[in-house]
């Protein structure tokens, strides 16, 4: 298992998620620094990704688009709102028009990745998403549906039970 | 694609304020009314009521009148569907995550394309 901790907070529409890489920090940060093998994980088999603009400086915009097994090839960008290889990305991913620009229609999601060395040649790597909405989420899962869905059931349901048995 | 309904963003504004989460949760069991769950905070009766009528019009609690009472009782239904969106993004970043590892599996080295 590479995926070490998945901490999802409802109320504050946040997701964050660390996982562990026998590698550098250096060569994961390669994995969003190089288009071409940020093509080949950001999208699933069934909706790859296609980088058509990429620069990680500060202040850039990226350009992509996926293609879905129906041939449809939703747009997207993200800002980059902050680098500092290889330690930290901070980016906005959004939706856009056909043309390129961005769809400001469409609500945007904020992703903050953090890498840093654990010792032992390991890297550790976090990933904060943060929706501006629910609708946010719901456009961004639209998008890579096919993962398939992960049977997790009512943990909200859990915690309150916990929590309610906690008080009584 | 569509897989969530359109007052999500009710939902989850209607979680996002501590008492109101405080009412869901005492609400589980579905054994107390309106009075007694106001009683719990130091606020007006009427100030519980609005957070309760938030939570209703969330389609997080429902209200339903036994004899002179009015119980409040919360969806677990609803919450669930919060949940599940979670669940979701987290498949999607997982799926990710594998494909990532491969990658730096099969090419140990920078650019070695």
């Amino acid at each position: 298992m590479t995926v070490t901790a998945v901490h999802k907070d409802p109320a504050g529409l946040t997701m964050t998620l660390t996982a562990e890489f026998d590698a550098s920090p250096e060569r994961v940060w390669q994995l969003w620094a190089d288009p071409r093998q940020l093509e080949r994980w950001w999208g699933p088999p069934t909706y790859p990704a296609t980088f058509t603009k990429h620069d990680l400086a500060s202040g850039s915009r990226v350009e992509y688009h996926m293609t879905g097994p129906e041939g449809d090839q939703p747009r997207g960008y993200w800002d980059v709102l902050e680098t500092d290889p290889p330690r930290r990305l901070v980016y906005r991913d959004g939706f856009a028009n056909d043309d390129g620009t961005p769809n400001d229609a469409l609500p945007r999601n904020e992703g903050r990745v953090t890498i840093e060395e654990i010792g032992g040649g390991r890297t550790r790597m976090s990933i904060e998403s943060i929706f501006p909405s629910a609708e946010a989420m719901e456009q961004v899962l639209a998008m890579g549906m096919e993962e398939g869905l992960k049977q997790a059931v009512g943990q909200i349901d859990a915690i309150l039970a916990e929590e309610k048995v906690a008080q009584a | 694609m569509q897989i969530v309904p359109r007052d999500f963003d009710l939902m989850f504004g209607a979680l996002a304020d501590a008492t109101r989460r405080d009412i869901v949760r005492r609400a589980i069991d579905g054994e107390e009314g309106v009075a007694e769950l106001a009683d719990h905070y130091p606020m007006s009766f009427a100030a519980v009521q609005k957070h309760i009528a938030v939570l209703e019009r969330a389609g997080l609690v429902t209200k339903e009148r036994i004899g002179r009472r009015k119980i409040v009782r919360t969806n677990l239904e609803s919450l669930g569907v919060a949940r599940r969106l979670l669940d979701q993004y987290e498949a999607q970043w997982r799926g990710r995550i594998d494909r990532m590892t491969e990658l730096v599996t099969k090419n140990p080295k920078e650019n070695d394309e």
